[in-house]
């Protein structure tokens, strides 16, 4: 993809600043990040911030992991317009043509690659998706979570696409379903909320848990779908080649 | 307390790297590059705001673990953007030479 490091400058009609505005912009940065740093020093923390709130309520989050909690219970507004965030850019990225085929992973074994990366990627990838899935579990009781069990998802399908065999289908329904299930269950979950309780994103205490775990799975989901989607279509663009960009 | 200050202080230095970066370079790329490293050093300071001795506030990690998504998904848009533009630009030079 670094192709396109080579990014002509004549293109663009910018150019290098000459030595003395760098020095003097470099001059001024030093003086701001050290007037910065004086003003981290002198002003005081706010102690202890709301960590004694958070820790207060863990209890009724549903989960003991206090920054899922608060993640996935007592600001879920941020992690649901998260979700919407990243759906937005995947939108924006998706491939525009229609396509026939319904499969969304393609492998074409006519390739031929190192049988050291095939047998890399035979051991890779399950353990990829293996250690996502403890992650996301372990996030309900220490660091880890949706995101993190995302991208390590994603990450499995990177180093399928950097293997040159296989190939990934954004127009087929699975893909389609993967990248929006994040946002849907977590809206279907603040809709049911909202008829049985009044409140849309407050989760009754004796249900959190569950609630939680379920958009925590759609959200792992939808997270590895968008970020592989972001990573095969740059990589696409990048080489560079019309006809593949609109397929 | 030191390592708090540590952070902050990487924080800012990063940030100021960062803001270096985005004005002097001329790439699109290494502007890009030059914003995360921005945003870097003000998750480095959030992260160092959390910490109070023992206890730690969840709210600026969950905060900083947000942003990670957001600052992602904006520099993906933006390399679209940049590479869209670029292949515009060769259409329109290879158009121009014919």
């Amino acid at each position: 993809m670094f192709i396109s490091l080579e990014f002509q400058q004549q293109n663009t009609n910018e150019k290098e600043l000459s030595r003395v505005t760098c020095w003097l912009l470099g001059a001024i940065i030093t003086a701001l990040s050290i007037a910065l740093t004086i003003a981290l020093l002198v002003t005081d923390k706010a102690v202890p911030g709301l960590a004694d709130l958070a820790a207060k309520n863990l209890d009724i989050s549903g989960v003991e992991n206090p920054v899922t909690a608060v993640l996935l219970n007592f600001r879920s507004y941020d992690t649901l317009l998260e979700i919407a965030v990243l759906l937005i850019v995947a939108v924006a990225i998706l491939p525009t043509q229609s396509s026939t085929t319904t499969q969304f992973l393609s492998v074409d074994d006519k390739i031929i690659i190192s049988p050291v990366l095939v047998g890399l990627l035979k051991w890779l990838v399950p353990l990829a998706i293996l250690v996502g899935g403890y992650l996301l579990w372990t996030g309900a009781y220490s660091p880890g979570g949706a995101f993190q069990a995302g991208a390590v998802v994603a990450g499995a399908g990177v180093a399928l696409s950097l293997a040159g065999r296989h190939d990934f289908l954004w127009q087929t329904t699975k893909a389609r379903v993967a990248l929006n299930l994040g946002l849907l269950v977590f809206l279907l979950v603040a809709a049911a909320n909202a008829i049985v309780t009044g409140t849309s994103l407050q989760y009754p205490v004796e249900h959190a848990g569950w609630l939680i775990l379920v958009v925590e799975i759609a959200a792992t989901l939808s997270i590895a779908a968008i970020l592989l989607l972001l990573f095969v279509r740059l990589k696409k663009i990048a080489e560079r080649s019309e006809q593949e960009i609109n397929q | 307390m030191t390592q708090d200050l540590l952070y902050s202080v990487v924080g800012v230095a990063l940030f100021g790297i960062g803001v270096f970066g985005v004005v002097v370079a001329a790439h699109v790329i290494r502007k890009l590059i030059a914003v995360n490293i921005m945003g870097i050093g003000v998750f480095m300071v959030l992260l160092a705001s959390a910490h109070h001795g023992a206890i730690t506030d969840p709210v600026p990690h969950a905060m900083v673990l947000t942003g990670i998504v957001v600052a992602v998904a904006g520099t993906a848009q933006c390399l679209w953007l940049a590479l869209r533009i670029q292949l515009l630009d060769e259409n329109e030079a290879g158009e121009s030479t014919q």
